[in-house]
């Protein structure tokens, strides 16, 4: 069998991951400089796409067109995602069910073409590592991800010309790669916070086998709202001291986003710490303290908890009953989550695995299993949501409740109402309300080809199956006549087959942009990154400096301008560093007379440390 | 081949959970779809059917309620109808004995609750929970045992006896759901799982 690699999909940062052969232990694969995270963003440019963490970069200065946290608009309808929007600088509209993003020009992509760009780059990573072509692939999704999310992550990996054998949970994931050593049998909690989805699995480990009892969890929540919490409060503050509202800003809120990003992974290791963020009319300095992020973002740790109970109730598993709880995801590194972790579960929990790799080291250990290359460890999962269908007066018939082992199937009868009749309709929803109307449509099927009866007559079998991806197949035999119905399935969200076949072929002309020319957008973003922040440098402070060395440092900024507009890497780039070092001492300067107003007797440079 | 067979056990309520789990996790080895990964795709349908009713087995089989809700649908030759609930008429005298029960609660619905109410309520749901909780007990011990000795001329009776039993169990959740509900105990909405 050929080769088979883990991925983990993340909101914020991908990974690719395999099972060394002699060592039998997952390894996560670095790119070419020893990284091993790709943040999962992908910046659409006129030159081509570009991917990670040079993506990330692209950020402030191309807000419109640099997609990033795809994955909470995965599998999604407008009606679910709108709320967040605001918070998003790129264009989202509705689009048949799904969402797409608009690039400006009259481009426009759906979120697995983006995923696809960032699964791609994965790809290419591994095949590079292996020095052959990689065509298979585990990726994971959140737990909780219901059968359209899961379906949008496959459909990614179509387009990006892998197939994935499994779609696993990952939680889960994360307990195999525990398990491979570090687990003794017994029942497990694993609290998987990411960027922007949350979920909790109870597993019982025994011989190898990983039975999941119960999971629960949001799709919506993660790291990101953290963010976005210190953003809105950084956002109310700068009203009040500078008298000016950013919000609308699109390339402020991206230096918001990320200053209140990196802040908030300071204070998991300092009580307090000092945000700076240089805009146009003024620079903004606050300090922050641990427990005023722990303020902000108090609500939302709480709001985990409930799924953590209902897991357990659902497990029939009192917290004495856990024998070990598992961290996994960026975001468990915040103090706060770990002390409610520890609280609702009543055990430290432990973390001696990367939060950040688990997820991917997991998704090796499950390819290896599929591959053979494993024989003693086998996953029992559960589908998170119960599957029903819709009865009279809009209400749900549970078919599959949630947190049945998968594979699972379910059968149900279906009859005519009037004479004659040749069609029969039939509504599939997911979730746990009594009423269709607060549950997920995932489709209307059409069961077509009945021969024409009496009303109540035709007896149609359909068999509900949901594969070990959690993923719905749908059969539907008429008994009578032994006919197999034809059933026409109209997902209620996602890709129909024919536009994921043409989205396989455009995917090419989402062809990362070639070494050089990426090189070339990087240096000429360094540039004029470096112009912007030394025009405001000079707007707000250069009477702090004298006239010579004003005009050596006007005279750098025309020569930077004159090299960006070249072709010339190197030129833009030795240009961009003679600015830097002609600006050293007036950024000192500026700091110094910035943190005297705002902060007494520390000097800047121990400030600038602690950073 | 029906839950029992699957796993080679006889028609008997009484059964170790244990060794049942352990046979479960030794027939996944063989069945999962994991493990047959490699095999020729037009094999998948079967394997994937195989496993599926592997998992339905346990799940039939692993609660001794729903063991017994098992049971009864394989007796009355009901067992196609995988996980529909046995939903027979609420027993008269339990009726009856609600009657009151229920218009305080709709009172309680109507108007809103006093204190003094509140705790009433919460007094009567204790009770009731507990008399679920006997029902549980009594179906999963003595009923369970008595089918499992019984000569082939009384399971008939027996069955009977369940199915009431059965039906008493479900009426009084329902009831205690209301009452939690009425009292906001309930998660906004969120349909409790009758996890058996």
């Amino acid at each position: 069998m050929s080769r088979i690699v883990g991925i983990d999909l993340g909101t914020t940062n991908s990974l690719v991951a395999y099972v060394d052969e002699k060592t039998g232990l997952p390894r996560v694969i670095p790119d070419g400089e020893g990284q091993t995270l790709l943040p999962s963003i992908v910046a659409f440019t006129a030159d081509g796409v570009i991917v990670g963490a040079a993506a990330k970069r692209q950020l402030v200065r191309r807000p419109e067109t640099t997609v990033y946290s795809v994955k909470r608009l995965m599998g999604r309808g407008y009606e679910d995602v709108k709320e967040e929007l605001c918070y998003f600088p790129f264009r989202v509209r509705p689009c048949e069910g799904i969402v797409k993003i608009e690039l400006g020009g009259g481009r426009e992509v759906t979120p697995p073409e983006v995923s696809a760009i960032v699964l791609r780059s994965l790809k290419e990573r591994a095949e590079a590592h292996f020095a052959e072509p990689i065509e298979k692939a585990v990726v994971t999704v959140p737990a909780y991800f219901n059968d359209s999310q899961r379906q949008a992550t496959k459909d990614a990996g179509r387009i990006a010309g892998l197939d994935v054998v499994r779609i696993v949970n990952e939680p889960t994931a994360a307990s195999l790669a525990y398990g491979l050593h570090r687990l003794k049998d017994g029942v497990i909690a694993v609290y998987d916070l990411g960027g922007g989805t949350f979920d909790v699995s109870i597993l019982r480990v025994k011989d190898g086998i990983f039975e999941v009892l119960a999971t629960n969890g949001n799709t919506h929540l993660g790291g990101d709202d953290f963010d976005r919490a210190i953003v809105v409060w950084l956002l109310d503050d700068i009203l009040a001291k500078h008298g000016t509202y950013l919000g609308r800003d699109n390339e402020a809120m991206q230096e918001l986003r990320l200053a209140a990003e990196a802040a908030k992974v300071r204070l998991s290791a300092d009580e307090r710490t000092t945000l700076t963020i240089p805009f146009d009319a003024f620079t903004y300095h606050r300090e922050i303290t641990r427990r005023e992020l722990e303020a902000l973002i108090e609500r939302l740790v709480e709001s985990t908890l409930t799924p953590c109970r209902l897991a357990l109730a659902d497990a029939g598993i009192g917290p004495a009953g856990i024998d070990e709880v598992v961290l996994v995801g960026g975001s468990t590194r915040v103090p706060l989550v770990r002390r409610r972790v520890q609280e609702v579960f009543g055990r430290t929990p432990h973390s001696q695995l990367n939060p950040d790799e688990v997820v991917a080291l997991g998704a090796a250990v499950q390819a290896q299993i599929l591959a053979g290359g494993i024989t003693n460890m086998l996953l029992l999962d559960v589908t998170p949501l119960s599957l029903g269908i819709e009865t009279l007066g809009g209400i749900v018939s549970v078919l599959i409740p949630r947190n049945t082992t998968i594979p699972t199937s379910a059968r149900e009868m279906f009859t005519t109402s009037v004479d004659g009749q040749t069609v029969v309709d039939m509504h599939v929803v997911q979730g746990e309300r009594e009423l269709v109307r607060d549950c997920r449509s995932l489709a209307r099927f059409e069961l077509r080809g009945i021969d024409p009866m009496p009303a109540g007559l035709p007896k149609i079998e359909v068999m509900f199956v949901i594969d070990a991806n959690g993923i719905l197949q749908v059969a539907a035999k008429e008994l009578r006549t032994g006919k197999a119905a034809a059933i026409e399935v109209k997902p209620t969200y996602g890709l129909e087959e024919a536009e994921v076949e043409r989205m396989v072929e455009e995917s090419f002309a989402y062809a990362e942009a070639d070494v050089e020319a990426r090189l070339l957008i990087e240096s000429r973003n360094e540039a004029d990154t470096v112009i912007t922040h030394v025009g405001r440098a000079l707007r707000q402070g250069g009477e702090l400096v004298g006239a010579p060395e004003r005009a050596r440092i006007v005279a750098a900024l025309e020569e930077l301008t004159r090299a960006r507009a070249t072709d010339d890497r190197d030129l833009i780039h030795a240009k961009t560093t003679a600015m830097n070092r002609a600006t050293e001492h007036l950024a000192e300067v500026m700091m110094d007379a910035a943190l005297k107003g705002a902060l007494g007797s520390r000097r800047a440079a121990e400030i600038m440390e602690s950073k | 081949m029906d839950h029992f067979e699957i796993f080679g056990l006889p028609r008997k309520l009484r059964l170790d959970a244990a060794e049942l789990q352990q046979r479960y996790y030794e027939l996944s080895r063989r069945t999962h779809p994991d493990i047959h990964q490699g095999a020729p795709p037009e094999d998948q349908a079967q394997i994937l059917e195989t496993s599926a009713r592997l998992n339905a087995a346990y799940r039939a089989l692993r609660h001794p309620i729903a063991r017994v809700e098992y049971l009864v649908r394989l007796e009355e030759g009901r067992e196609t109808a995988e996980g529909a609930a046995v939903k027979p008429k609420a027993p008269p005298e339990l009726l009856a004995e609600m009657f009151e029960l229920q218009e305080a609660l709709a009172e309680a619905k109507a108007g809103g609750l006093d204190a003094g109410g509140r705790e009433r309520l919460a007094a009567e749901r204790e009770q009731l929970l507990a008399r679920h909780r006997e029902e549980e007990e009594r179906l999963a011990g003595p009923l369970s045992e008595a089918w499992d000795a019984a000569a082939p001329a009384e399971r008939p009776r027996l069955i009977e006896a369940f199915k009431e039993a059965l039906a008493a169990r479900a009426y009084l959740r329902t009831v205690i759901d209301d009452l939690g509900a009425a009292l906001g105990e309930s998660q906004d909405g969120y349909v409790a799982n009758r996890r058996h």
